[in-house]
């Protein structure tokens, strides 16, 4: 905290009546100005949310006076460079971009970020309309730790949906599956291999086919975790899950689905060669690009089918939080909050770059009107956010969770069996994940 | 060398004594910078790496000493072990094949023919590229279903290939990328070879009436073999330690099936963030390579006793 200084109260005051001119009341907005040349670091990572942000900075600066450097680094390396320095102790950068599903944990238990609960609470620092139940229950689950403390703004959010080709739909006279068994059963009626079509695509590339696959284990009603934190997904739910992951790429997909990520899945589809491509909700600006895509205006979005426990949406996200170490908490908390603030999260979904996890904006039917992407799209994710549940467990080995488990199920695109290969792969897991709830 | 040095302080120090007092040896200033750079960069980091193979050392956790735990975990975990195997398969591969390719190219480029300046300067050309560029360009290639090598199959009535897509191919595949770009490498070291042999045996060979692959096998082969362990040498040294073609086309996939040591302990250490374990693979790796250098140095000595006779 600073101590409170001369030039700070005139700064304030000079923010305060300047908000009050313009016709709000002037208690009510955070003194945006109140750390006016202090300089940040973010440290981002490389997409549409990043781009998102480095847009429109000025902006930021103009209303706070803080001058903010900021970098945008491919995700892996981002993920290792960020734990590298944090675990210095010194990192270089004040605020930074995680991605939920892979840190939360282990920036958790490490302590590397900023307890922000009191911040949000505090009317100087944060705007009225941001409030913690603006986000959505995922966003919640993903910033708070165990105590119940934030640790981070929740900024997107990425549900996974059924994209599929309209043409080959109609084609072959096929109607959009609302269950995982109708899908399987599409798929094998669209795919025309002399043709060169196929009924499915997704990730087959081990760990990336992670997030696929547990779309269809949570809704054969699995769970990552008991109680006591043991794993269980080699149990029912995933043998039959990855019976039919096994099916759909080794009967319906395009050969070489084996070595997929979302990149060769999106040509694919693109392409016009896969009628079904389940992936991240925030494909739809390149698919709807005539310079990069075959399919524009021929895309059907929809929610992830159900199956026979329930439907669910496997969900993802990323947040911006601060570092623990940082000296301009207070100015950083205040970047933290522009970047998931109203105008632009609306930016970031009007643009299809990302959904925001503030129901406020989702919601916003003014917000809606702005966006470029087709209706189906932005409904499919309005209907995904209501049935959506973390797709990963959350623990800090997840990376080699998703490298064993999801090596085992590439194994099973080249024939071996899904309950041997989910078995052998849990026990090789098992004694990872106990080392480091251990430590 | 430290017998040599210390000769050479000893005759100074006599020297000196009778004269003036004593003064260090006055070669010191020079050998310190490198001294120091050497213990700092390469000595200090390896020890370090020993020191840490005996902790469980993971970020964001407290260090704790465990002793071999490491190393005893090695031969129980299914992913080293299974890359220990795809490190020796890829690297067999792919010194053998750029060899024979190579020394094939150096005896077609050694012939006086038109046009021969220009195709030797095409050929090296791959050699020049950035690993990582090719390798993307590659994996655009080796696409199942839009890349151009199934197409190329397809004209000449050959079914198509899953090439890095499938576990059983990825390694072979992964080769041919590695080969296309390094056979001009050994090309050039065998041309040398070639280029500097006498021309009297070939003479009295003809005279005898060998044919040309009498000549090649038992004339050029024995008198290019120091020029080949050269280029296996560094073939091998390059394969071994390959990362970029192998990261950046499959990331060690499909599943594991081309997780070569070198991707295995990058995993481990920056993905996992496991640092203990990784260093203790890393010292293995170390002995591996060592043990390998050693051998392609005995075969060397025992090839060049051969190819030189009696003479030292």
């Amino acid at each position: 905290m600073r101590a409170i200084t001369r030039r700070n109260m005139l700064a304030g005051t000079a923010a305060a009546s300047a908000l009050a001119l313009a016709g709000r009341s002037a208690w009510a907005e955070p003194q945006w100005k109140k750390y006016a040349g202090t300089k940040l670091e973010a440290m981002l990572i490389k997409g549409p949310r990043g781009d998102n942000v480095q847009k429109y900075l000025k902006e930021f600066t103009a209303l706070t006076g803080i001058e903010v450097e900021s970098e945008q680094i491919p995700e892996q390396q981002q993920r290792q460079k960020v734990v590298i320095e944090l675990s210095s102790g010194k990192p270089s950068f004040d605020v930074v971009h995680l991605s939920y599903h892979v840190q939360k944990r282990q920036f958790e238990k490490a302590g590397w970020l900023a307890d922000i609960t009191d911040y949000i609470k505090d009317p100087n620092l944060t705007a009225p309309d941001l409030v913690e139940s603006d986000f959505s229950a995922a966003g919640l689950t993903y910033a708070r730790n165990d105590k119940g403390r934030m640790l981070s703004l929740p900024w997107s959010v990425d549900y996974f949906i059924l994209y599929y080709n309209k043409e080959l739909f109609a084609k072959k006279g096929v109607a959009v599956p609302k269950t995982l068994d109708e899908m399987a059963e599409a798929a094998q009626k669209l795919t025309d291999p002399k043709d060169g079509t196929f009924g499915f695509v997704g990730r087959g590339l081990r760990n990336a086919n992670m997030t696929l696959w547990t779309n269809f284990y949570l809704n054969y009603g699995g769970e990552f975790l008991d109680d006591k934190g043991n794993i269980l997904s080699d149990g029912p739910e995933a043998v039959a899950a990855t019976k039919l992951y096994q099916k759909l790429l080794t009967t319906s997909a395009p050969p070489g689905v084996a070595g997929f990520n979302w990149m060769e899945s999106m040509a694919s589809f693109t392409q016009g060669r896969s009628a079904m491509w389940i992936d991240g909700v925030g494909w739809a600006p390149p698919l709807e690009d005539p310079n990069a895509s075959r399919v524009v205006g021929k895309v059907g979005y929809t929610v992830v089918p159900a199956g026979p426990k329930g439907q669910y949406s496997a969900t993802y996200g990323d947040g911006i939080g601060i570092a623990a170490a940082s000296k301009n908490k207070e100015a950083a908390y205040l970047l933290c909050q522009w970047i998931v603030s109203k105008t632009q999260g609306a930016r970031l979904l009007q643009a299809g770059g990302g959904v925001p996890f503030r129901s406020s904006i989702l919601n916003d039917a003014e917000v809606q009107s702005g966006v470029k992407m087709p209706k189906e799209w932005l409904q499919s994710a309005i209907d995904s956010a209501k049935i959506s549940k973390l797709g990963l467990p959350v623990v800090i080995p997840v990376a080699e969770y998703r490298d064993i488990v999801g090596a085992a199920l590439t194994a099973t695109l080249s024939g071996a069996d899904p309950a041997t290969e989910l078995k052998k792969a849990h026990e090789q897991y098992r004694p990872i994940l106990e080392r480091s709830e251990k430590a | 060398m430290s017998t040599i040095a210390e000769q050479a302080s000893g005759t100074a120090t006599q020297a000196a004594v009778a004269e003036r007092p004593w003064r260090p040896p006055s070669y010191w200033p020079f050998v310190l910078p490198a001294l120091v750079v050497v213990l700092g960069v390469i000595i200090f980091p390896w020890l370090f790496t020993i020191w840490m193979s005996f902790q469980e050392w993971k970020v964001g956790a407290p260090t704790v000493f465990v002793g071999l735990a490491n190393y005893l975990r090695l031969p129980a975990d299914p992913r080293f072990v299974e890359s220990v195997g795809h490190t020796l398969s890829y690297t067999a591969l792919s010194v053998l094949l750029p060899l024979v390719l190579g020394t094939f190219a150096a005896v077609v480029f050694h012939t006086r023919f038109p046009g021969r300046g220009l195709l030797r300067a095409l050929f090296i050309m791959p050699m020049m590229a950035t690993p990582v560029a090719i390798a993307l360009v590659w994996t655009m290639m080796f696409h199942p279903q839009l890349g151009v090598l199934n197409y190329l199959l397809s004209r000449v009535g050959l079914p198509p290939q899953l090439w890095v897509f499938h576990p059983a191919t990825v390694i072979p595949s992964l080769v041919l990328v590695e080969t296309w770009q390094w056979t001009p490498l050994v090309m050039l070291i065998v041309l040398g070879g070639i280029a500097a042999l006498p021309t009297e045996p070939y003479e009295s060979a003809q005279i005898d009436g060998a044919s040309p692959w009498q000549m090649f096998r038992y004339i050029t082969l024995p008198l290019i073999m120091p020029f080949l362990f050269i280029a296996a040498m560094i073939r091998c040294i390059d394969a071994v330690k390959s990362f970029d073609i192998i990261f950046a086309i499959t990331q060690g996939g499909p599943g594991s099936a081309s997780e070569t040591i070198n991707l295995y302990l990058y995993s481990v250490a920056f993905v996992y963030y496991d640092l203990g374990y990784a260093s203790a693979i890393a010292v293995v790796f170390f002995v591996l390579i060592i043990a390998l250098t050693a051998l392609l140095l005995v075969l060397r000595r025992r090839v060049q006793w051969n190819a030189l006779g009696d003479e030292p």
